[in-house]
């Protein structure tokens, strides 16, 4: 120990300097400042799932918008002397029994089907914003009264009621959108009033209240940076849900009617002619698992990435 | 306790009600009949009046509403317009059987494959038990049911030809349904349980039974896995859910007669009686089961009595 001292000291006091002590630059941060998104971002990336799926998802996305485009046919172009061809170098990924091209409308398909879930994610959360955040802002008896509203809302079966809906309206995009959303609104809206309610009586917006800040700057720059990664994320699982119910009734026979594709319809057009013609029910069943997954993978990664009280 | 069990039953009054009011002027709206028009057309005058007057259809409207709460409070769900000459009563009651086995089958092959893998998941936590687990609860959420029943049916019935893959003519039957409808249930129920198990083994009372020099092994079962398990009583209701939405698809899919089959056929049928009465039917039993879910939690975990929620 002894021997150890006497080494560190040998350095001689020359190299030293005096550098002052000054009061303003004690107490300054010297990491450079991060906003909260930054610090998301630079989580994200560290995710190698979350990653890889935001590719995946990107590349489904160019293709469904440029798949259909890059051979002759259409979607709904019917060929009777091409039926139920396997895959080959003409029809990529075979025809079906009309003689229509897989590839062409595998990917316009997918595309109708994303649109359908975006859209119905997008609406859900306009209209779950504006009802949560009413109720959290009004309270007392407004509150009471929205609140009763969702109760009786959350007690019927989602899906029994997009069915008898999709019943009474024409069957068609605009019906399955305005179906999801009815029901789907409801989550969204008891997330935003629970974040709020929560936020209202947080002690942060009690100290941005003490330093002078006006509702306006409250609710801007403090209660909506943080509501606002709790809807994304939900909106993030929003969309494969709503894939899925898409799907679902499609293949029940209550979604979209031929000759329009959609991921549901292509499935339920595949199981039909599973027994001999495989590939039909494959293409379309590995679009929506691949779809299913990235999103649920990059749900998961974004809400570790974004959610505080998440991170372990 | 009372007062709370008096008052959810109330709501749950309520909400049954609607239900049944708006699930009823909703089929009064729809375009088509389940009666075959033409030869309705052909009928004599007499003889069409008669027809519908057997179904009540003659009266206004709102005696027909009437009627139809009126008999609902006596729970008669009326008589369904395709199937002749039936009740819908008498048709859940024929069809129930083969919805019940698959559900409850289901549920005790997710909550038990589903249990263990959570746990193993969060004992051997960042092994490759672990990963293969978290890859169990991704892809079982992520595939859709009927796209997995219906590779199943290929391969595994078809290809494979270990399992029938449709009717309903034995114990054999049950299994790929019951599989296509299981893995979501273990998906979810095994990601849940591995996250609670995990929050469990950092506690303080883990740190002080293994310092105790109770084995791993105890510490590990009669410690953690009780505390980890009780939470998994509340994901109880979308896993009813799920199953619910399922058995619409995958009855037909395996061709079952069940009441999700029954009720995707009468939708096609436009069978107006019986798919109110399945609505309902559904509605009062996801209730109910979220009404009992809640009071087991209460009971099970002494912390959440009910007046302690919000």
């Amino acid at each position: 120990m002894q021997n150890m001292k006497k080494k560190e000291v040998e350095i001689p006091a020359k190299m030293f300097k005096i550098v002052g002590r000054k009061e303003e630059t004690l107490e300054e941060i010297k990491r450079s400042h991060l906003t909260g998104w930054q610090d998301g971002w630079l989580r994200l990336k560290q995710n190698k799932a979350a990653m890889i799926s935001l590719f995946v998802l990107l590349m489904i996305v160019i293709l469904s918008i440029i798949g259909p485009h890059v051979n002759t046919y259409t979607y709904q172009q019917t060929n009777y002397d091409a039926v139920y061809l396997e895959p080959n170098s003409d029809h990529w990924l075979g025809t079906d029994k009309f003689g229509r091209d897989q590839w062409t409308r595998l990917w316009e398909g997918t595309r109708i089907s994303l649109y359908i879930a975006v859209l119905a994610a997008l609406l859900d959360i306009l209209i779950g914003i504006t009802y949560g955040a009413i109720s959290a802002f009004k309270g007392g008896k407004v509150d009471h009264m929205m609140q009763r509203i969702i109760e009786i809302l959350v007690g019927i079966p989602n899906l029994i009621i997009i069915i008898l809906l999709i019943m009474m309206m024409k069957p068609g995009i605009t019906t399955i959108i305005i179906a999801m959303v009815i029901t789907g609104w409801v989550n969204m809206a008891r997330l935003v009033r629970g974040q709020i309610f929560k936020l209202k009586n947080a002690e942060y917006i009690l100290a941005a209240r003490a330093l002078g800040a006006d509702g306006r700057r409250i609710i801007i720059g403090h209660m909506l940076p943080n509501t606002l990664g709790i809807i994304i994320i939900n909106m993030m699982f929003t969309i494969p849900s709503a894939i899925f119910t898409e799907a679902f009734l499609s293949f029940i026979g209550l979604g979209l009617q031929e000759p329009l594709a959609s991921l549901g319809v292509l499935i339920n057009d595949g199981f039909q002619a599973m027994r001999n013609h495989f590939y039909l029910l494959a293409f379309p069943s590995i679009v929506i698992v691949s779809l299913m997954v990235c999103f649920n993978l990059l749900a998961d990664g974004l809400r570790d990435a974004f959610d505080p009280k998440m991170r372990n | 306790m009372k007062r709370f069990i008096f008052l959810r039953l109330v709501n749950i009054i309520i909400t049954l009600f609607i239900i049944a009011t708006v699930t009823f002027f909703l089929m009064k709206l729809l375009p088509g009949s389940p009666f075959d028009e033409e030869r309705l057309s052909k009928l004599s005058d007499e003889a069409r009046l008669e027809f519908l007057a057997k179904y009540g259809l003659d009266q206004p409207v709102y005696v027909q509403y009437a009627k139809y709460i009126g008999s609902l409070i006596k729970g008669d769900l009326g008589i369904s317009y395709y199937y002749k000459g039936q009740t819908v009563n008498a048709l859940i009651k024929d069809r129930i059987g083969p919805s019940m086995l698959l559900g409850i089958q289901a549920v005790i092959l997710g909550l038990s494959v589903g249990i263990i893998l959570g746990i193993i998941a969060a004992y051997r936590h960042n092994t490759i038990w672990d990963y293969f687990t978290m890859l169990v609860a991704v892809l079982g959420v992520s595939i859709p049911n009927f796209v997995l029943a219906a590779i199943l049916q290929f391969y595994v019935g078809l290809q494979w030809g270990l399992f029938p893959v449709a009717y309903w003519e034995g114990y054999q039957h049950t299994f790929l349904p019951t599989i296509s409808l299981g893995v979501t249930v273990i998906a979810i129920i095994a990601r849940f349980t591995r996250n609670e198990m995990l929050e469990v083994l950092q506690q303080d009372y883990i740190l002080t039974a293994q310092s105790k020099g109770i084995s791993e092994c105890a510490v590990l079962i009669k410690h953690a896995i009780r505390n980890a398990l009780i939470p998994v009583i509340t994901i109880l209701g979308p896993v009813f859910v799920s199953l619910l939405t399922g058995s619409l698809v995958i009855e037909n899919i395996f061709s079952i007669p069940g009441i999700g089959s029954l009720f995707v056929d009468s939708i096609k049928m436009n069978d107006y009686t019986t798919i109110m009465g399945l609505t309902l039917f559904y509605s009062a039993f996801f209730i109910l089961t979220i009404l009992i879910v809640d009071l087991l939690y209460g009971i099970i975990d002494p912390r959440i009595r009910i007046h302690g929620r919000e």
